[in-house]
């Protein structure tokens, strides 16, 4: 194993609260977190039919101030924060000049003047240096991921156990909104926003309040069925929800066109980085698409195997894994955009056999409303 | 927990040897480590298997996970109620969710293998790693 020895990687403040709970851990883009705890099924059903809480302190965030900070915040993203309002949040893609993804990310509108910008834990160094070399403007980046925990609580009974412990009426935040206030006395900005496909907030505050947080949230969910979760499920929630993950449906190949995301490309809000580029892709057409697939026998199709078209090699599987709620193994993969239609029957080359699966539409699973 | 009439490997397998017969499955080290098991393809009867050598998957939510033949032989039998609950491996690993039986083809072969004790103490050095 070339994984670095534990003692090397970067723990969030609540490290030994997982520890104690027996998590299993990992090393996670650099950071020791708890991949499962009760187990990823158990887990991942928590969320759907009742509540999980997940650590996500490692989150990186960036912050954009100045005059200049929405003029920054569009440069570098594709979709269109100038439509954002204060208190309002949006999915987006942090660009290279090529208009592909140097990471996924959510950028919050704290005030007319001032970003927060939520990134992955594995680029955040990167992401932030990318921000500061594109930087032309009368704007001030910085890196302030130390500053925060970040805390996920997730599923359908999150809103009333996080209810319990706030002043702020949570049916006043609308998905994709946020509020600062007091949860458990302890100040936090509060996000109707998740990476599960479920209704839930995500919270972000000073490290030195986690374990309290935590602790007061465990202690309020209890009769509610709230349990603590960890990354393996917070990877099967999403890909259930469609959601691409950095590092498998994304990176700095992938076009949002390529991946479906269109809907965060928005070409209209005038240039950014990259936008020259997507807007001749999107003339000329793309060579490949991201589409979902279920297994049609028991086997998974995983991360990184090849699909199959015809007998020969078309693409490739970017996440795959057995869905717990829908109970059969579904995946995401990369095919040419002739063989991504609904119901196209293609293989995936599992250790030099090839099992047949179906092209589906995504998301797999989507919350009753 | 780690039954004394068994042999382990260091791939986590486990042994139990009935005169030229040996039935073969992982240890509940293996299976906490793989969490939730969703999915096992083992190998025919009649297939050849060498010792230390792969000859089928586990696979949990997470992770595949091949699993290493203990000794050589013949596979004679394997554990078909698996393929339609593979959640048998997490419940009782060393027992009901062995996963295939082998003939022999040399029994001394098992000599090399760990005893539970040896096993046990294998696996408390690696939580050890774990925990550094």
């Amino acid at each position: 194993m070339t994984t670095p020895a534990t003692a090397q990687l970067r723990k969030t403040a609540l490290n030994s609260i997982h520890r104690r709970l027996g998590a299993k851990m990992v090393n996670f883009g650099g950071w020791d977190m708890p991949v499962e705890y009760s187990g990823i099924i158990a887990e991942h059903m928590a969320v759907r039919t009742r509540a999980g809480l997940f650590d996500v302190s490692h989150m990186g965030e960036l912050e954009v101030r100045g005059p200049g900070a929405l003029t920054l915040v569009q440069h570098v993203t594709s979709n269109n924060a100038g439509k954002l309002t204060i208190g309002q949040a949006q999915y987006s893609g942090l660009m290279t000049a090529r208009g592909t993804f140097v990471d996924d990310l959510l950028v919050h509108k704290i005030s007319e003047n001032h970003y927060l910008l939520c990134v992955n834990a594995g680029n955040q160094d990167a992401d932030f240096a990318h921000v500061v070399s594109n930087n032309h403007f009368d704007a001030k980046a910085e890196n302030t991921g130390p500053r925060y925990s970040q805390l996920a609580i997730q599923g359908p009974r999150a809103k009333e156990i996080l209810q319990g412990l706030t002043k702020v009426s949570l049916d006043t935040i609308h998905y994709y909104y946020f509020v600062f206030g007091r949860v458990a006395d302890i100040q936090c900005l509060i996000a109707r926003t998740g990476y599960t496909g479920e209704d839930g907030f995500e919270l972000y505050f000073d490290p030195e309040s986690s374990e309290k947080l935590w602790n007061d949230l465990m202690q309020a969910g209890e009769s509610a069925g709230l349990i603590p979760c960890g990354l393996g499920a917070r990877n099967t929630l999403r890909l259930e929800a469609g959601m691409c993950l950095y590092g498998h449906e994304i990176d700095d190949t992938t076009t949002p066109w390529e991946a479906g995301l269109g809907w965060i490309c928005k070409l209209d809000k005038g240039p950014f980085l990259g936008s020259d580029v997507l807007a001749r892709q999107k003339q000329t057409g793309i060579e490949r698409k991201l589409v979902g697939f279920e297994m049609l026998d028991k086997r998974i199709g995983r991360d990184g195997y090849p699909v199959l078209i015809a007998g020969r090699e078309a693409g490739r599987v970017t996440s795959g894994c057995p869905s717990p709620l829908l109970k059969k193994n579904i995946g995401m993969a990369y095919v040419p955009p002739a063989s991504a239609a609904l119901g196209t029957e293609i293989e995936i080359g599992i250790r030099g056999q090839s099992a047949p699966a179906r092209i589906i539409a995504l998301p797999f699973y989507k919350r009753p409303q | 927990m780690y039954p004394n009439d068994y042999r382990y490997t260091t791939d986590h397998e486990w042994i139990k040897l009935d005169g030229q017969v040996g039935t073969v499955g992982i240890t509940d080290y293996a299976q906490a480590e793989l969490g939730d098991v969703v999915f096992v393809e083992l190998p025919k009867a009649g297939t050849q298997v060498k010792a230390s050598q792969s000859f089928g998957t586990v696979e949990s939510v997470k992770a595949v996970s091949e699993i290493f033949s203990p000794v050589s032989g013949e596979v004679v039998e394997t554990n078909a109620a698996l393929a339609d609950s593979p959640e048998r491996i997490n419940q009782d690993p060393h027992g009901a969710a062995w996963l295939v039986k082998v003939r022999l083809a040399d029994p001394k072969e098992i000599s090399g293998l760990m005893d539970a004790a040896a096993y046990q103490a294998y696996i408390a050095e690696k939580a050890k790693e774990h925990s550094a």
